[in-house]
């Protein structure tokens, strides 16, 4: 909300700098978000009266005007397309400051000119600057342009929290401050206007809660057509409100005076009477603004005879409307109450004034007052006879004043702070608040009743909020909690995150943060399976979905920084994928999975580019490395296994699934050819994705001890065929050892020369120790021909020489 | 003797003159050799006069030793001028970078993430986590803003469907733990939020924000004051950091009071990333709502307790410098390589 701090000193004026103010609100909880001055710095700028317009001789688009100052007669060049005798605008006498430079007499294009005259946006008033700014005709020639339009003001934007609605209006915001500076504040003077007439119109109220209080009152011959007064424009202005005609001007007015939201009827338009009614779904109204609006069924409607004539507390309706032509109106100050109003705007994508405040609260009590304003106002600007003041009001529905207790025990636990009784008793007073001792169960405290502008004091919290507002927060206490010295679990049984984390940085990943919401087209290449879970009102459509998988964002940002020139690449991200369980009837947060992922993109050479090593490409085996190192971390490396798998974003024969004790871990492997082409990827892109929760499981450390015997090493080579894999050969040399192997070690793998083509060679190292006693060279024996044996028959294996 | 002399003389010259192990080694066979001239002096004393022979072959062996020392003494000279020659041969460039030094990094939000989340650890605070889709129940009505609540537009959230959505903040993780656990506790709720923004510098339609809850049987707006300016000061490690409150709104404090801190770029004297006020908000608090504590089955008769929120993108951004949100989400390598 925007006003004139001049307005606001009107009414209540502290000793205090225009930032002094600012900042003394914003610590009050109404935040000043800017300050600007109204208008630019400047000096020597007075009313000027165009006497006389003539061409220039030698320029088509400037002209010379004979301008008066009051006492004396200037000739000024002027290129405005509005210059003509008879208007009065702002005129810069040579001498005068603007702009920060001074004012010389010149010559344009041969004619001599004596100062200059103004636009808006030359004095910093506005952007227009399409011509001369037009000052009302009666204003006095001479008179300082900044006195005049009493331009040393500035307009404060205030961001105000929804549960203070009693500061949208100047008086509201008024009794704030002198609350706070502890001042009286200068209310209008506000006298009923006695009817001239005894025309009234008949007012109907069916939606009782919505609308319990509808004051309503007759003006006959009003001049629409008047000119509002100077002051009431420059005060609608600094509130970024145009001024349209008197009736407007001053409804508009009176709301950002009093805070109530007014509406004006053409009063030869209305029919019959006026129902304030809920709406009926799919009835429609033809609003101020010129748009039609089809109605959901719980919206509060404005109607007469005709039908729905405006939306209650939000918008009027059309075809009644005041006009030029308009002659004789209908005043409306009405109480909506705010579950009425809420959201009902938005609903139909609209953001007035008047909902903006009906929804948030606005005094119910004050709707006849704010007519009397209105009807003064306007007959002096506009003339006409009023009417009688009708309050139409369902008093059992209005909201009434809350009795709220307030303990002083209370105050003292949520503060922290004992605040005397008398402290207590000023503050609620200073606030309006009338309240008188109590006890309660033997508490002593204060039953208290908010005066009706303070719809949002309802519970003893909202007490104290203010109690503590008033006492100012920073001079609360500040104290340490203090409680019991119990010491945090750590449970060493699980494998932390962080740890995770820490790993794969030391292996040259940098963690990676991605939307959760990604683009459906992308997904569906990699995770065609899936069906994602949809957003109502997605930002745009690729980022319309849920991810499935982490990939999606990864892969996304693997391509960002492919295309800066960044080719060696390892990213890794932690967060949640979602899935919903398929065949359900509807969405629920039940048939979600939410679920903790660790996921990886890499592409690029397996070392940074240096001077020892030449260009290797990364393979599976990098990223597996990756991977079994923090499962080492699990202290269970043996309960992973990695299984040939089919997944449709991988390539097959180059991934897998990835297996503890059984349960599915995750998956790795190489982006399948035809994504990475699709893509436009140009490396070869591996990619991982784990479950969190199967990683953190940890067995706790078990010592043993150690053998103080030596241990031998015996290697083998083994030919077999090359669907025997690696895990296969542990397996049997596993179960055909006993106890006395210790290790066996994978040492190499060779196929070619020398080799049948679908055979394959590996090295096996068998490491064996006993431990009470030294192994002799036959048991040795023993153990390696069983192995052997159980190699040959199990798997086909032959020895190799 | 004076052949003696002479021999002694010859071949310490011979030692001194030879410039290589090899050549040593003929000197040293050459005199002192099985066959050497030396040798051969201490086999002929036998044909002396017995009455000579001790001071003949002390003779001899005076020259023996000492000639033994001079060989000696020249290969060790010899030896170390050879070990000195040949490790400049062998000498390394030091300043060649050494195999695998590179590293990766944490997310400059993780960093600060962790960090604040080390600090409350250490006082007792639990760190738990929730869905980041939610139902309506938690992310707004149980924290006392029912539907058209106009605070609700302080929140542009994402929906699913009337009543799911995407959480706006981490406060519904706080409300299943009170639903669920007996207080006293006090717990710290880190994670993802969304709100319906345009990306851009200072805004992001996904951030991340870390939120804690003390309950307790009698904890108050000083507990709430004393906390909040003890962790500020020791985020940004300024002991005398000011820090002030200011009244404000949410539906579910009461009090509620936003958190500045002095400006840490400039001190507090005003400039660019503070709009010149020497201020910056940095979170928001309050007193847990009654309403709150009702809903979720906690008597605020006998509990009170207090919560704080606040967005680590951008104290990340204060902390390093961070000019753009943005950047948080592009994760080029060569932005998030800054943070270590």
């Amino acid at each position: 909300m925007k006003f004139s701090e001049n307005w606001l000193r009107e009414f209540v004026d502290p000793n205090l700098t225009t930032e002094e103010l600012a900042e003394q609100l914003t610590m009050a909880g109404l935040e000043v978000e800017g300050v600007s001055p109204v208008a630019a710095e400047f000096s020597g700028v007075v009313i000027g009266d165009i006497l006389e317009v003539s061409p220039h001789p030698d320029a088509d688009k400037l002209v010379v005007c004979k301008v008066s100052s009051g006492n004396e007669t200037h000739q000024v060049v002027c290129g405005a397309p509005n210059a003509r005798a008879g208007i009065k605008v702002p005129f810069a006498l040579v001498g005068a400051t603007l702009d920060d430079r001074k004012l010389k007499k010149a010559k344009l294009r041969g004619v001599e000119s004596f100062g200059m005259l103004c636009s808006e946006r030359e004095l910093g008033i506005s952007d227009s600057h399409e011509g001369l700014m037009e000052l009302p005709l009666d204003a006095p020639v001479g008179e300082n342009v900044r006195e005049y339009l009493q331009l040393d003001d500035s307009v404060f934007d205030l961001d105000l929290t929804p549960n203070r609605s009693d500061c949208l209006g100047l008086t509201g915001l008024a009794r704030e401050t002198g609350l706070i500076n502890s001042l009286d504040v200068r209310y209008p003077d506000i006298l009923p206007v006695k009817p001239t007439i005894d025309d009234i119109f008949p007012v109907e109220l069916e939606a009782a809660s919505a609308c319990p209080r509808f004051v309503g009152r007759v003006i006959r011959n009003v001049d629409v057509n008047a000119q509002t007064p100077l002051w009431m424009q420059e005060k609608l202005r600094r509130s970024d409100i145009r001024s349209i005609d008197p009736v407007v001007d001053v409804t508009n007015f009176v709301m950002l005076e009093l805070n109530h939201p007014m509406h004006a009827y053409d009063l030869e338009k209305l029919n019959d009477r006026i129902l304030v009614r809920q709406s009926v779904k799919g009835e429609r109204v033809m609003l101020l603004d010129g748009s039609e609006v089809e109605l959901d069924a719980d919206t509060v409607l404005i109607t007469d005879g005709s039908g729905p004539i405006g939306l209650g507390g939000v918008m009027g309706g059309l075809s009644t409307a005041v006009t030029k032509e308009s002659k004789h109106i209908f005043l409306e100050c009405a109480f909506f109450s705010p579950t009425s109003v809420a959201g009902r705007a938005r609903s139909y994508a609209m953001n007035t004034e008047a909902a903006h405040r009906f929804e948030r609260g606005v005094d119910w009590q004050g709707q006849t007052n704010a007519m009397e304003r209105a009807t003064a106002l306007l007959i002096e600007i506009a003339g006409g006879q009023a009417g009688p003041v009708v309050d139409t009001v369902l008093d059992d529905q209005l909201p009434g004043s809350h009795q709220v207790m307030l303990r002083q025990d209370r105050i003292k636990r949520l503060l922290g702070i004992e605040i005397p009784d008398a402290d207590v008793d000023n503050m609620l007073s200073r606030l309006g608040f009338t309240h008188a001792p109590e006890e309660f169960d033997g508490q002593k405290g204060w039953l208290v009743t908010a005066p009706s502008h303070r719809f949002d004091i309802e519970i003893e919290a909202d007490l104290i909020e203010e109690i503590s507002r008033v006492y100012g927060y920073n001079n609360l206490p500040v104290r340490t909690p203090v409680s019991s010295l119990s010491m945090a679990a750590i449970p060493e049984g699980e494998l932390t995150l962080a740890r995770i984390r820490d790993q794969l940085v030391a292996r040259g990943y940098q963690e990676a943060i991605t939307y959760s919401f990604v683009d459906p087209a992308l997904q569906a290449e990699l995770d065609p399976e899936s069906e994602p879970v949809s957003l109502a009102n997605p930002l745009s459509a690729d980022m319309s979905v849920m991810r499935t998988t982490l990939w999606t964002g990864l892969l996304k940002s693997l391509i960002y920084n492919l295309n800066r020139q960044q080719d060696r690449i390892r990213l890794f991200e932690t967060g949640l994928r979602f899935h919903q369980q398929p065949n359900q009837p509807t969405l629920e947060l039940e048939n979600i999975t939410q679920e903790k992922m660790l996921a990886g993109v890499v592409c690029g050479d397996r070392f940074a580019e240096n001077w020892a090593d030449k260009s290797q490409a990364i393979d599976f085996y990098d990223i597996k490395g990756d991977l079994e190192s923090i499962f080492t971390l699990t202290g269970d490396p043996e309960s992973f296994e990695f299984a040939p798998s089919r997944h449709s974003a991988l390539q097959k024969g180059q991934s897998a699934e990835i297996l503890r004790d059984g349960r599915i871990v995750g998956s790795l492997g190489l982006l399948d050819p035809r994504i990475q082409k699709k893509l436009d990827i140009r490396p070869q892109v591996f990619l991982f994705e784990l479950k969190m929760s199967e990683l953190i499981a940890k067995p706790i450390s078990a010592s043993l001890a150690l053998s103080r015997y030596p241990e031998v090493r015996r290697d083998i080579a083994v030919i077999v065929d090359q669907a025997v894999t690696a895990a296969n050969i542990r397996v049997c040399v596993e179960s055909a050892a006993d106890d006395t192997l210790q290790n066996l070690k994978l040492f190499d793998v060779y196929q070619g020369k020398g080799i049948d083509t679908n055979r394959k060679s590996l090295a096996l190292g068998l490491t064996f120790q006993h431990p009470s006693r030294t192994l002799t060279d036959e048991e040795i024996n023993n153990s390696m021909d069983k192995i052997v044996a159980s190699l040959e028959a199990e798997l086909g294996a032959s020895l190799r020489n | 003797m004076s052949d003696l002399a002479a021999m002694q003389r010859t071949a310490l010259d011979a030692v001194a003159a030879a410039t290589d192990v090899m050549a040593l080694d003929t000197v040293r066979v050459r005199y002192l050799g099985k066959k050497g001239e030396l040798t051969g002096l201490l086999k002929r004393l036998g044909k002396l006069p017995a009455e000579e022979r001790p001071a003949a072959g002390a003779e001899i062996n005076t020259v023996k030793s000492a000639l033994q020392q001079a060989i000696s003494e020249k290969r060790e000279a010899l030896e170390q001028a050879d070990l000195e020659a040949r490790s400049n041969v062998d000498a390394l460039d030091v300043t060649l970078p050494g195999r695998n030094a590179e590293t990766g990094g944490l997310h400059p939000v993780t960093i600060v993430l962790q960090r604040i989340e080390h600090f409350f650890r250490g006082v007792g605070y639990d760190v738990v986590e929730g869905p980041e889709i939610e139902d309506d129940y938690h992310n707004f009505e149980a924290l006392n803003l029912p539907e058209h609540h106009p605070a609700r537009a302080m929140h542009d959230t994402f929906y699913f469907n009337p009543n799911l959505l995407l959480r706006t903040h981490t406060s519904p993780v706080q409300v299943r733990v009170m639903e669920t656990r007996e207080p006293p506790f006090r717990i710290l709720c880190p994670g993802r939020v969304y709100r319906v923004d345009q990306p851009d510098p200072s805004h992001l339609p996904m951030f991340h924000q870390v939120e804690g809850l003390l309950i307790d049987h009698e904890s108050s707006f000083a507990d709430l004051k004393g906390t909040i300016v003890e962790f500020l000061r020791v985020f940004f490690e300024k002991e005398d950091l000011q820090v002030r409150f200011r009244p404000t709104y949410f539906p579910f404090t009461e009090p509620s009071a936003e958190v500045d801190v002095q400006c840490v770029h400039c001190d507090g004297n005003g400039c660019r990333v503070c709009s010149n006020t020497g201020w910056i908000e940095v979170m928001g608090s309050g007193m847990v709502h009654p309403k709150v504590l009702q809903y979720s089955g906690i008597d605020p008769e006998k509990f009170s307790g207090f919560a704080f929120g606040m967005g680590c993108d951008r104290l990340a951004m204060l902390r390093y410098g961070v000019d753009d949100l943005r950047h948080y989400l592009d994760n080029d390598l060569r932005f998030l390589r800054q943070f270590s």
